[in-house]
């Protein structure tokens, strides 16, 4: 376990990552995960983060070491896409028994392998460590290193049992298991000063394909995309490539950066959503590989394919301006990837009537924070009535936001809309923002929402008026009750993680905690993710204001 | 008869079990203003709750106790309390409902101790149900993990205490988890025609089947009452459906001495008879005249379906009890079940009419389902399916790509019915129509034998 742990400390070092950077020595050393509440968390586990990296290589096993449930859960749930094999959609587990619990599991692993090398005969093997082996000691290590000299074919051992921490923290484990095992361990037929690599980018729903054509156009090649459609040779001898861009996401920055290290790969962060990210993303893709020796004039090149592409796009969008000009749009992603897709919004004549996005506006920001606190987070928790508030007091028609969140708007019988992973329609590139707008589009206006918001014939009211009632009456309430309004806004929710209100913000200020990370020592609020640091900043801010005319808070 | 053999791989390829935990979390699904939360690492929830929202297309109320590598080295009392508050404080739920898994049961956690603690700790939440339940993840499979929590529900919300006056009209119905919710409303709908008032454990129907509800909690969205789970003791009969309830039929009757009687399928002509025939009896009433009329249809289903149905050759993998009913069901339509594929031991392998039952996954299944005429499993034979050219029937849960999983109905004279023209329309589609060269010389394909005829060899 050892390995592992400094694996893990490995990762949280990431001198890539300028949030990171920004950490003291030992805060650095508890790393970015969250610290997880139990009853209260959401989301996968190391494992799940791994698999996800490493599935989309289609023509590998992917063979899961665990009981049932890691693999028999939750096989061929993604939506990642192939242009060749598809190997990797085939679910393979030891699916260990009590057995191999008491005895060891390392033989059934062992003839496993063998199995698959006998049936399928893959490229290689991926073998993902889960958390009940990880306790019982197999040695996945020395079983992957047996079985790859004895069948004479890489057998890739991925060290990342579910119970390591989050997601993120497994997307990671598995960069550093092709960084040691994978990369570099094959040539690529030929090089060409036009190879990129493209890391972080998984294909869901064909995105990548959104993009590769304009890329064929100019006549740069992916060598590997780490690792949507990708094939185990392609990932084996990327490390020939001139240039890198890293999909916006942390996600797999380690992979960036060590290949930056070992093989003086460069790389930039862009990403592929929003028609002004996608041609800058193609600009730094020309510039880097220019620097590193391909002929200037690709920028010419591609500064044409560029203006062709965006006026293109704007063209296709412009259609749909009269359709939806006016239209208010809620746009809600947890934050972890930024959505770039304002300006087509915009564009398209929708007005922003809130969001959670990174790039936007600080104007929006300041609005959506208003509306509803910091993140997606906190939608989940929200009844469809204060839902239904939300949106009508945003004046939205339509909400954009990730899939955790989609029942509670649909049975607030509003227009919805996927933005998140397991979306299935692709949003990538110049193509991506028309579908979007389009997509829009459809669901705004489907006759669906007039039916499903009708009063049945036996109810004198529907219920969006029965739930506006309800809002007034409580608003008027609180008016009427300065008391109740103070509780109730000390109630509010501030850190997700850790379950902490205004309230107890304000208290610990009050007892003298005077900067964020004073605040979360005494309450515990921002220690968890961090998302909600802006807002106790804000709190404190708003509170050294009220001292300063010496207003008492209410208890 | 069949033969019952287990696999030998060592390694599973595209499997059809899921694991024991969700199973039992399922079954908590059933109970009114529940949380079930899993008692292991949060990746455990996430993979389980994933799978229900997909497959139901419904907020899922599932939590976890987020076991670190710590936490489950020194063992799990902190989280499982901390969960247990965390719940009460954001959810307020009547029951929380904990399965074990893999990692808690390969350390040990002794969570029957640690709840006896938090209870001593916390008298404020006397009122609150807590119920755990063994569920390891790498023993047995979801429907076991179902069974016992309706086992352990009984075990604790039923008094043990043999009454003196048991309610006529009264019955319990056990449902196992091969019940879809629109299965259980098409029971209910049965058992209420006979002037009957049946409790559901666990009822699916009020809390998965898609209601816009006046208010969303975090909880489940219906489903039967801790307090009619304590009062299924005054019950004048416990119907179980499913060999799965067996075990909590038993228990029921250990405890409160209410009789029963196991309905090991509903699917077909024969097993409605008997049911609707015990429905009559225990309430000394005729059968009432919507029920003759769904058999006279159901007989002219079986009439006009007979022709589609004779002769084909169909592979199934499905868990123990959904197996055997709709293996029956598609033997008495004429059809051979050519290939059968499960998850868990079960008394009723053996009974399936087939020559083998396999313990094993859907790679035991595609290569047992070359040349039949349907493959009937759940959404992940889709791949099967599409590189064996062979059409699939999907039945069972997972069902994530196809609209209306809860609501599909294949119980009862109706829902049987349905699926006859269902599973029949599949076959007429695939009629080929022939050409002069059909029947010359060597692509001449031999008449499509009578599966019950030992003598002429399959047609493939």
């Amino acid at each position: 376990m050892s390995t592992l742990s400094e694996k893990v400390q490995d990762v949280f070092n990431e001198p890539g990552c300028d949030k990171n950077t920004g950490k003291s020595e030992k805060e650095r050393k508890k790393g970015c995960t969250k610290q997880l509440a139990p009853g209260a968390a959401a989301g996968g586990c190391a494992f799940d983060g791994a698999k996800i990296a490493l599935q989309p290589i289609t023509d590998v096993a992917h063979l899961v070491h665990g009981p049932i449930a890691c693999e028999g859960n939750s096989w061929d749930n993604r939506g990642a896409k192939t242009s060749g094999s598809s190997l990797y959609r085939t679910g393979f587990t030891t699916d260990i028994s009590e057995n191999d619990v008491v005895f060891g599991g390392e033989k059934r692993l062992f003839r496993s392998i063998k199995e698959i090398i006998d049936k399928y005969d893959p490229p290689a093997v991926f073998v993902y460590q889960t958390c009940v082996p990880a306790m019982t000691g197999d040695d996945i290590e020395a079983v992957c290193k047996a079985a790859a000299a004895k069948f004479n074919k890489p057998v890739i051992p991925v060290i990342s049992p579910g119970f390591v921490g989050p997601k993120n923290l497994g997307n990671k484990l598995a960069g550093e298991a092709i960084l040691d095992h994978v990369i570099g361990t094959q040539e690529p037929e030929f090089t060409t000063p036009y190879d990129i690599n493209i890391i972080g980018e998984y294909n869901l729903a064909g995105e990548l394909w959104q993009v590769k054509p304009l890329l064929d156009e100019l006549g740069i090649r992916i060598l590997a995309c780490i690792s949507g459609d990708a094939k185990y040779h392609e990932v084996a001898s990327s490390h020939r490539a001139r240039a890198a861009m890293m999909v916006c996401s942390k996600a797999m920055i380690n992979v960036a950066r060590k290949m930056e290290e070992r093989y003086e790969i460069p790389f930039f962060e862009g990403s592929f959503y929003g028609i002004g990210d996608m041609s800058d993303s193609l600009r730094e893709i020309a510039r880097l590989l220019i620097e590193r020796g391909a002929a200037p004039e690709l920028m010419e090149r591609t500064e044409a394919v560029i203006g062709r592409e965006e006026a293109r796009a704007w063209a296709r969008i412009a259609p749909y301006r009269k359709r939806l000009i006016g239209k208010r749009v809620l746009l809600i992603t947890g934050g972890v990837k930024s959505w770039s897709v304002v300006a087509a919004l915009q564009e398209a004549g929708l007005e922003i009537a809130g969001t959670s996005v990174k790039k936007s506006t600080k104007e929006d920001k300041e609005k959506i924070k208003e509306l509803m606190g910091q993140d997606a987070h906190m939608i989940d928790d929200m009844t469809p009535r204060e839902m239904y508030k939300m949106l009508k007091e945003a004046r939205a028609d339509i909400m954009l936001s990730g899939g955790r969140s989609q029942f509670i708007a649909l049975k607030a019988k509003m227009p919805w809309l996927d933005i998140n992973q397991e979306r299935h329609h692709a949003y990538a590139g110049y193509e991506g923002m028309v579908e979007l707008v389009h997509e829009i589009d459809k669901a705004l206006h489907n006759p669906v929402w007039e039916q499903v918001r009708r009063a049945a014939p036996w109810e004198e009211k529907s219920w969006e008026e029965r739930a506006a009632e309800a809002i007034a009456t409580e608003a008027a309430a609180l008016a009427a009750d300065p008391v109740a309004a103070e509780a109730s806004r000390r109630d509010k929710q501030v850190c997700a993680c850790n379950l902490i209100s205004v309230g107890a913000i304000e208290d610990a200020i009050r007892d003298g905690a005077d900067n964020v990370a004073a605040v979360g020592k005494a309450t515990a609020a921002g220690a968890g993710c961090g998302g909600c640091q802006e807002r106790i900043a804000a709190i404190i801010e708003a509170a050294s204001a009220t001292r300063a005319v010496a207003a008492p808070q209410a208890a | 008869m069949a033969r019952v053999i287990n696999s030998r791989k060592a390694c599973t390829v595209n499997p059809l079990k899921m694991s024991q935990p969700i199973g039992g979390a399922l079954a908590f699904m059933g109970v009114s203003g529940c949380m079930p939360v899993l008692h292991g690492s949060q990746g455990c929830t996430s993979f389980g709750l994933v799978l229900f929202v997909r497959h139901f297309r419904e907020a899922i109320p599932l939590q976890t106790t987020a076991m670190n590598e710590v936490a489950t080295i020194l063992g799990g009392l902190e989280n499982i309390e901390q969960a247990i508050l965390n719940i009460v404080k954001r959810a307020n739920p009547q029951l929380i409902g904990i399965c074990s898994t893999g990692v808690t049961e390969t350390k040990g956690d002794d969570v029957e101790g640690y709840l006896q603690l938090v209870r001593k700790r916390h008298p404020e939440l006397d009122d609150l149900g807590i119920v755990y339940v063994s569920t390891p993840d790498f023993k047995d499979a979801f429907q076991d993990g179902f069974a016992r929590t309706v086992t352990k529900l009984i075990q604790t919300f039923v008094p043990e205490d043999i009454p003196s006056r048991r309610a006529p009209q009264r019955v319990n119905v056990l449902a196992g988890c091969h019940l879809t919710p629109g299965d259980i409303d098409e029971l209910r709908d049965v058992i209420e025609g006979f002037g009957l008032e049946p409790t559901f454990l666990p009822d699916l129907s009020g809390s998965l089947d898609g209601h816009i509800p006046e208010d969303f909690t975090p909880t489940t969205l219906g489903g039967v009452t801790k307090q009619d789970i304590a009062a299924m003791g005054g019950a004048a009969w416990t119907i179980a459906i499913g060999e799965q309830m067996r075990g909590a039929a038993k228990t029921l009757e250990a405890r409160a001495g209410v009789p029963f009687e196991l309905f090991d399928r509903l699917t077909g002509l024969q097993p409605n008879d008997d049911f609707v025939g015990f429905l009559a009896r225990i309430n000394g009433r005729p059968v009432p005249l919507k029920f003759r009329r769904q058999r006279g249809q159901l007989v002219d289903a079986m009439l006009d379906g007979h022709f589609h149905f004779g002769g084909k050759r169909i592979a199934i993998g499905a868990e123990p009890d959904l197996l055997f009913g709709i293996s029956q069901w598609l033997t008495e339509m004429g059809a051979e079940v050519a290939a059968a594929v499960t998850t868990t031991a079960s008394p009723l392998l053996e009974k399936v009419m087939t020559e083998e039952v396999v313990v094993g996954d859907l790679e035991d299944l595609e290569t047992r389902a070359a040349g039949c005429d349907l493959i009937i499993t759940h959404s992940h034979g889709r791949q099967a399916s599409e590189r064996l050219g062979v059409q699939l029937y999907r039945m069972g849960l997972p069902m994530f790509d196809r609209l209306g999983a809860a609501h599909e109905t294949s119980i009862g004279y109706r829902g049987t019915r349905d699926l006859i023209f269902k599973i029949g329309n599949l076959f007429i589609a695939q009629t080929h129509e022939p050409t002069p060269d059909t029947w010359r010389g060597e692509s001449a394909a031999p008449g499509t034998p009578l599966a019950s005829d030992p003598d002429i060899p399959p047609a493939h």
